[in-house]
C-alpha cells in the first residue's frame, strides 16, 4: 500500500491498486484567479454568510410565533381551506375555468406534470454548449415566464383570500382547551329536546352547545326574549327563520338557552 | 492523546485521504463572495443545506413531545407551543425553516438554471436536484397535517383530492397516503407522520449524498 501513512494488513489478500493517486483534489488552474482551500479559508466565509442568514431566521422565529389553529374538526362544513403559501399558485390555478370542474385534470395534473417533467429533462431539452442566459433565449424566456406565472398566481390567491374570516374560523376557543364555562345542562328540559331536534341549531352550535361552526351557547348573556328574537331574526352569520316549530316550542327553546348561565 | 488515537485508526483504515479531499479542494474565485459580492448567489445551495440541518435537528426535538394520534396530536403541539421551555422557539424554527428551505432551494434552482450549470457533464446532478425539490415539497405537504389543527386537516383534504384525480392511479395513491378512500383520520395522521419522519428523510439523505458526491467529483461549474 502506497496510500496514507502506509497500511500493512495481516494476510492482505487485496490486489495492489494500480499507480493512480486517489482522491487527488481537482485542479482549478483552468480558472485563473484567487482560488483558495475549502478548509478553513472558504468555509469561514460561508459561515459568515450563514451567520447573517441565521440572524434573520431567528428574528423571524421570535417575531412571529408559528401559527396553531383549533383542533381538526372534520364535521365543520363551513371551513374555507387554504394550503401552505408555497402551494398557493397550484391552488389558484384550479380556480380558473379551463383548469377546474370538467377540466380539473388540466390544472391538477397536466400543467404541474409538464412543468416538473420539463424541469427534470432540462439538460436534454437544452443541449447546446452555451451557458449565458442571453445566448439561449428560449429556455431563459420560458423560465422567466414560469416564475412570473408562479408569482402572479400566488399574488392572486393571496388578494382573493378573506384573511380576516380565515383567522376567525380557525381560532382556538375555550372549548378546545377544556375551559368550558361551568354550566349545568338540564337534559330533561323540553327546550333541550327541541334544541337537539333542530338540525340547524346543532349544526352550528354543536350537540354539546359549546359551538361548532357558530359560537358557543353555554354561558351566554342573553335573556329569553333576546334569544327568541335572535332565533327568529338571525344575527351576524346566523340566518333568520331557521327554526322549525311552533311558537310554544320556540319559547321553551329560548328559555332553555337563556338558562345556560354560568353558576355563580 | 487524540493524535495517538487518530494515528491508531488511520493506520488501520487510512482515513486521512477522505477528509483531506474535503478540506483541501480548491474553491475558485468566481464563487467566493469575498472576492465578488455578486457571488452570494452561489451560497443559496449551501444555505439550503444549512436550513435542512436545522430542520432535522429541530424535528428530532419536536418528536420528543409530539404524539401522532388524533386524540393527542393537537394537544401535544399546543402543550409544546405554550408550556415546554423553548418549545415555541423550536417549533418556530421548524415552521419557518420549512418555508426558508423552499425559498432557498427555489433561488438555488434559479441560480443553477441561469448560469447554465446543469449542462454536460452535470445532467445527473440536476436530475437529483429536481428530485430533492420534489422530496422537499412532499415533506412540506406531509408536515403541514401533523399539528392536526383546522387548516392542516382541510388543506390536506384538498391535497388528497388532487392526488386522487390522477388518472387510473388516483384512488390507489389516495389510499396509500390516507389509509382510506374517504376518511381523513387516525390512519392518515400516522401515515403522514411515518412518511414525514422516516420515508422522505431517508430518500432525502440518499439524494443529498448523491448530490454532494457528484459536486465533489465534478467540481463546481466554471465562470460564465
Amino acid at each position: 500500500m502506497q496510500r496514507g501513512k502506509g497500511m500493512k494488513f495481516v494476510g492482505d489478500s487485496r490486489i495492489k491498486a494500480n499507480n493512480r493517486m486517489v482522491n487527488q483534489p481537482k485542479d482549478y488552474s483552468e480558472y485563473p484567479g484567487k482560488t483558495e482551500a475549502f478548509w478553513p479559508d472558504f468555509l469561514l466565509k460561508e459561515w459568515m454568510v450563514g451567520a447573517v442568514f441565521l440572524i434573520g431566521y431567528l428574528l423571524l422565529t421570535v417575531a412571529h410565533p408559528s401559527p396553531l389553529e383549533g383542533p381538526a374538526d372534520p364535521t365543520n362544513a363551513s371551513y374555507i381551506p387554504l394550503p401552505d403559501w408555497y402551494f398557493l399558485f397550484l391552488y389558484q390555478l384550479l380556480k380558473y375555468t379551463y383548469a377546474s370542474g370538467p377540466y380539473n385534470i388540466i390544472g391538477a395534473i397536466v400543467v404541474p406534470g409538464l412543468a416538473i417533467g420539463a424541469l427534470i429533462l432540462m439538460p436534454f431539452l437544452d443541449k447546446g454548449p452555451e451557458r449565458r442566459p442571453s445566448k439561449r433565449p428560449i429556455p431563459t424566456a420560458l423560465m422567466i415566464l414560469a416564475v412570473a406565472a408562479m408569482f402572479y398566481l400566488t399574488w392572486e390567491s393571496v388578494v382573493n383570500h378573506d384573511w380576516e374570516a380565515a383567522k376567525a374560523q380557525g381560532a382556538i376557543t375555550d372549548k378546545h382547551l377544556g375551559l368550558l364555562p361551568d354550566v349545568e345542562i338540564d337534559e330533561t328540559a323540553p327546550g333541550y329536546e327541541i334544541y337537539q331536534a333542530q338540525a340547524s341549531c346543532v349544526g352550528c352550535h354543536g350537540g354539546d352547545l359549546a359551538g361548532a361552526g357558530g359560537p358557543m351557547l353555554l354561558g351566554n348573556e342573553l335573556t329569553a326574549e333576546e334569544v327568541a328574537e335572535v332565533i327568529q331574526n338571525g344575527r351576524g352569520g346566523m340566518p333568520a327563520g331557521a327554526f322549525q316549530g311552533t311558537d310554544e316550542e320556540l319559547q321553551q327553546l329560548a328559555e332553555f338557552i337563556a338558562g345556560l348561565k354560568e353558576a355563580e | 492523546m487524540l493524535n495517538k488515537i487518530y494515528d491508531w485508526v488511520d493506520e488501520r483504515l487510512d482515513i486521512t485521504p477522505i477528509w483531506r479531499d474535503i478540506a483541501d479542494h480548491e474553491v475558485p474565485e468566481h464563487v467566493n463572495p469575498a472576492h465578488h459580492f455578486s457571488a452570494f448567489v452561489y451560497c443559496f445551495g449551501g444555505l439550503t443545506f444549512f436550513v435542512t440541518v436545522i430542520q432535522i435537528l429541530s424535528g428530532m426535538f419536536l418528536t420528543m413531545y409530539y404524539v401522532p394520534d388524533v386524540e393527542n396530536a393537537w394537544k401535544s403541539v399546543y402543550y409544546l407551543q405554550n408550556e415546554v421551555a423553548f418549545g415555541e422557539i423550536v417549533r418556530g424554527m421548524h415552521h419557518w425553516g420549512a418555508s426558508l428551505v423552499i425559498v432557498m432551494m427555489f433561488l438555488h434552482t434559479l441560480r443553477v438554471f441561469f448560469t447554465g450549470s446543469y449542462k454536460k457533464p452535470r445532467e445527473l446532478n440536476w436530475i437529483v436536484g429536481v428530485l430533492i425539490f420534489c422530496v422537499m415539497l412532499g415533506l412540506g405537504f406531509t408536515g403541514y397535517l401533523l399539528p392536526w389543527d383546522m387548516k392542516a386537516l382541510f388543506a390536506t383534504k384538498v391535497g388528497l383530492e388532487i392526488a386522487g384525480s390522477v388518472p387510473f392511479l388516483g384512488d390507489l395513491i389516495k389510499i396509500l397516503l390516507a389509509g382510506d378512500a374517504e376518511i381523513i383520520g387516525a390512519q392518515t395522521l400516522t401515515r403522514f407522520f411515518a412518511i414525514h419522519v422516516f420515508f422522505l428523510p431517508a430518500a432525502l439523505f440518499a439524494l443529498l449524498a448523491a448530490h454532494f458526491i457528484m459536486i465533489r467529483k465534478q467540481g463546481i461549474s466554471g465562470p460564465l
